[in-house]
């Protein structure tokens, strides 16, 4: 079998909170491969609390058995932790398009871009106000954007 | 497995920390002032829970005799449980909240941040998540604590009663290992003191920890245990 046709499989397993965009997306996908026992993915949660996790290992192995891939083993590994860092570049302009600003790169200093200013993901102004760190999901911050008057949400950078 | 990890206990110190807050945080849903506090609350609650869960799954699997996350939130005893007695106090009003939150997020950012780099590579690679996680616990509650502290009147007393009330409670976040956090500790709350207008009451850290579990902590569990006890084997 092929461990690359698995991998996209994997890849394109819609993310339950976030259905614009996929695990492969995210970078929560740690490797695919191929063992005596079946097929073994390393998964790393993205939000120590989310909830999605199970229901992300569970689409997982579907997702591979529905192929006739399985069964598969979905392993959660902790280290070194997932990171806002890993959405990649297509994970990012999925979440524009859906009307979510991708988050600043942290690059290993939270503090230094979490009051960056949120970039309007319908007309990049950058007039906009954050509205609380909080929203209806946990890794998501409501803002306003001035210029446009459109609501929308920051992925926080994590 | 070396001797320089953390030991279960003090695994299960910080895991009943967490799981005993995010408690207390949950009986805020639809009680909260507004909706965006509503939502802020319960998603703290919910990082705390998920640490939470981290933290009793290790030590679980150190202790090697089959425990799961469920066992130790769900069926100890209060007797059994390590959490610092803060965490327990009641929710009170909205400054009191903030206050505990407050003192609370102060300690835990130092903790885990001493986590990091610590030599138990289990916790930091855990630690390395959760700093960020508290980074937005802290800036919320610091922010609360100022708007409530240098706000009106009214704000300005109840914020400053329930940091006296709280305070006593301080001392005993502190284990003796953690001795080395208590400057940055210290440090951040004075900042935050300041900003909010209110003072650090001198020297009042009397609590001492009973041997008995406090009734406030027997009445939390009862109700966090019910449905599981009702329903063994329910999951989260
Ligand atoms: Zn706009």
């Amino acid at each position: 079998m092929s461990v690359d046709r698995v991998r996209r499989l994997v890849d394109a397993v819609p993310d339950p909170e976030l259905p614009h965009v996929t695990i492969g997306d995210l970078g929560m996908v740690r490797s695919v491969r191929s063992s005596s026992f079946g097929i073994v993915v390393e998964i790393t949660p993205t939000y120590t609390g989310c909830p999605a996790t199970e229901a992300i290992v569970d689409a997982v192995r579907a997702a591979i058995g529905e192929a006739g891939y399985g069964p598969a083993s979905v392993e959660m590994v902790l280290d070194p932790p997932w990171t806002t860092d890993d959405i990649t570049e297509q994970g990012r302009e999925k979440l524009r398009k859906a009307g979510i600003a991708p988050p600043p790169e942290i690059a290993g200093d939270l503090e230094a871009v979490i009051d960056l200013p949120a970039p309007c993901p319908r007309c990049h102004s950058r007039r906009t106000r954050r509205l609380g760190d909080f929203g209806a999901t946990a890794c998501k911050a409501p803002h306003v954007c001035q210029a446009c008057g459109e609501p929308f949400e920051l992925f926080k950078p994590i | 497995m070396g001797a320089t990890v953390l030991s279960n206990d003090e695994l299960l110190r910080h895991a009943d920390r967490a799981m005993v807050l995010a408690q207390r945080l949950t009986e805020w849903i639809a009680h909260a002032p507004d909706l965006e506090e509503d939502m802020a609350l319960a998603n703290l609650g919910l990082d705390l829970l998920g640490q939470a869960r981290s933290l009793y799954t290790l030590a679980g699997a150190r202790e090697g005799a089959g425990r799961t996350e469920d066992d130790f939130a769900y069926l100890r005893e209060a007797r059994e449980f390590r959490n610092p007695a803060l965490v327990e106090q009641p929710n009170g009003d909205f400054a009191a909240t903030i206050v505990r939150q407050f003192l609370h997020d102060a300690y835990a950012i130092e903790w885990w941040t001493a986590r990091v780099d610590g030599p138990d590579p289990d916790v930091g690679a855990l630690a390395a998540k959760v700093v960020k996680e508290t980074t937005y616990h802290l800036r919320y509650s610091r922010g609360w604590l100022v708007r409530l502290g240098d706000g009106t009147d009214e704000s300005h007393r109840r914020t400053s009663a329930a940091v006296d009330a709280l305070w006593p409670f301080v001392g005993d976040l502190f284990a003796p290992s953690d001795a080395a956090l208590r400057p940055g500790f210290d440090d951040r709350v004075a900042a935050g003191f300041a900003d909010a207008t209110v003072s650090v009451p001198a020297g009042a850290e009397a609590f001492t920890p009973a041997t008995e579990p406090s009734p406030l902590l027997v009445e939390l569990l009862a109700e966090m245990q019910s449905l599981h006890r009702a329903h063994p084997g329910v999951s989260w």
